[in-house]
């Protein structure tokens, strides 16, 4: 191949280098979201060979039932659990860029729950939310046992339980990505501070919070589409049920058990237009910033 | 007054961490100690109590041979490696290609790809799944391995953000030589890339031994278990027995944290540049 002249091999070298890469884009990713937005007009039911053609039947049906929206409300704890999230990431980040004893303990069990698979975590979880689990025995442990209830059942407080399942293993990430970003301010910006006699609470609101704020910002959007796409946990741990259920753990039952698939799809196509709108806002406000 | 002052900051950081590793370690713990009780002690003990024994490997051995959690290792390992290898080979071919050439439809395949990586592939999995069965995919390995492929934009963006720091020069000094395209590909550019490969295999290979949707979807025979889908199967037939449930869920963590520990700090680095975009 070498005796080819480089023009002539390029040609070759791209068409061969990108044909199945492309193929599989094609495939997995466009061909699907074209035919989402095709099902979407269709009342299919994923099975019979008939797509009838309904027109925006599906969409008209999801924004005059109020219903299918409600569940909107469950990605709302899941919103509050993730600034929760991303605050006590970011003080652990903070507290762990300084010296330290036993630091890469601490780093280590910090960030570990967020390798984990994430079937154990619900099954870890549900051990943890029985009633006599791992929860009410350290709550009797030290002396609040009166406070033990139904975590997973009462439809008061399970989304917070599992809003707070979420925080566990979540929270790791966001600790690693901002103790990252910490760790490469240059250590002769704190040793002028120190010079100019700046303490604790200084050093972090003038010299690392600048520093890391692009980044604390990217997560906090990242949270936003985050907490609409809620899925594994609540779907494992209980299927959805008792008012647990997300829009997405809706549109997925939508699609594979009742059959629904046209009106699944107008579903996924809402969602999508969702994240990606947030996810357009995210890169426009970056995009100012950089001129700035 | 300053040393107190700063005594009790000091205090307050130590209670703190020490806190928040408790937190993350506690349920993992009780799992652990649960692993190794009987039925019975299971349901009498308290959960923090040490088991009886910790020789007690009953549960374990039910977790292995009645969970068919063999099998789902054997399947999740020829998935991460086909996978894995593929995800490489794709990523730093596109990667080369369009970094190193300019041609007419570069930039279009650049916002193409780049464009995917916002589609929420959970949402169109709605969609997906008429594709993966019309391909005779369904129910096989394959499935799982194909979807990985197809739609990890991810690493592509990692190899092109890295290729960005590979000095053209290395390849115009080849040409001199008569090195081919492929040759410099195989030969310098591969080489060069080693750390993107090893930051890809680190986020996609626990993603993928992670994910529990894709393979649940797409192989849902119950004679085609992965770890995350053979561990979902417990809760149905050992309904109420959480002390084999809790063994199970050991198995599972295990290969993590030995990988955690040997590869810590490639962990660590791997996620730290695989977000900043």
């Amino acid at each position: 191949m070498s005796r080819l002249k480089y023009s002539t091999q390029r040609r070759i070298l791209i068409f061969a280098f990108l044909i199945i890469p492309i193929t599989l884009l094609v495939t997995f990713s466009y061909l699907p979201l074209a035919n989402l937005f095709y099902y979407s007009t269709t009342s299919w039911n994923g099975l019979s060979k008939v797509k009838e053609f309904i027109g925006v039947d599906n969409y008209v049906r999801l924004f005059t039932d109020p219903k299918y929206f409600e569940v909107f409300k469950v990605s709302l704890y899941y919103l509050v659990g993730s600034f929760i999230q991303l605050g006590v990431a970011l003080y652990f980040a903070t507290v762990l860029s300084f010296k330290v004893k036993a630091k890469n303990f601490f780093k280590g069990a910090i960030f570990f729950p967020y390798l984990i698979n994430g079937v154990a975590i619900a099954l870890i979880f549900r051990v943890f939310f029985q009633s006599g689990g791992t929860l009410d025995s350290v709550l009797e442990l030290i002396g609040l046992g009166n406070l033990s209830q139904q975590w997973l059942l009462d439809t008061k407080i399970n989304n917070i339980a599992l809003a707070g399942v979420s925080v566990w293993r979540y929270m790791g990430f966001n600790f690693i990505i901002f103790l990252g970003a910490m760790q490469s301010i240059g250590s002769e910006i704190y040793e002028a501070a120190d010079i100019d006699g700046a303490n604790k609470w200084q050093k972090f609101r003038y010299i690392i919070l600048p520093s890391i704020r692009r980044i604390i910002e990217l997560n906090l959007i990242l949270s936003i589409s985050g907490a609409i796409a809620v899925f594994d946990i609540p779907y494992i741990m209980l299927h959805g049920s008792n008012g647990t259920g997300t829009f997405v753990i809706q549109t997925v039952n939508m699609a594979f058990e009742t059959g629904k698939l046209g009106l699944a799809s107008s579903m996924a196509v809402v969602l999508l237009f969702i994240v990606v709108f947030v996810t357009i806002i995210q890169r426009v406000y970056f995009a100012i910033k950089k001129e700035d | 007054m300053y040393k107190i002052k700063n005594g009790i900051l000091i205090g307050i950081k130590y209670i703190t961490l020490i806190l928040g590793a408790i937190v993350a370690i506690i349920p993992l713990v009780v799992v652990f100690m649960a692993s190794f009780k009987t039925k019975a002690e299971f349901a009498s003990s308290n959960k923090l109590d040490l088991p009886e024994s910790f020789l007690n490997i009953e549960n374990y051995k039910t977790a292995f041979t009645g969970g068919k959690m063999v099998l789902g290792f054997v399947n999740t390992s020829i998935i991460l490696v086909v996978a894995l290898f593929g995800t490489i080979i794709i990523g730093t071919l596109v990667a080369y290609v369009l970094s190193r050439f300019e041609f007419k439809l570069s930039k279009i395949l650049m916002i193409l790809f780049l464009f995917a990586t916002l589609i929420p592939s959970v949402t169109t999995q709605v969609a997906t799944f008429q594709i993966v069965e019309s391909l005779g995919l369904f129910n096989s390995r394959l499935a799982p391995i194909m979807i990985y492929m197809g739609t990890d934009i991810i690493s592509i963006y990692i190899f092109i953000q890295f290729m960005g720091s590979i000095s053209v020069s290395l390849d115009e000094s080849a040409m001199l030589e008569g090195a081919s395209y492929f040759t410099i590909y195989r030969k310098i550019i591969m080489p060069l890339l080693k750390p993107a490969i090893v930051t890809v295999v680190i986020i996609r290979g626990i993603t993928m031994y992670n994910d529990f949707y894709t393979p649940f979807l797409y192989m849902p025979s119950a004679d085609l278990p992965v770890v995350s889908t053979s561990l979902f199967r417990f809760v149905g037939p050992f309904g109420a027995q959480w002390e084999i449930i809790c063994a199970g869920i050991i198995i599972t963590i295990i290969p993590t944290l030995i990988i955690f520990f040997l590869l810590q700090k490639y962990i660590y680095n791997g996620f730290t540049q695989g977000s900043v975009k």
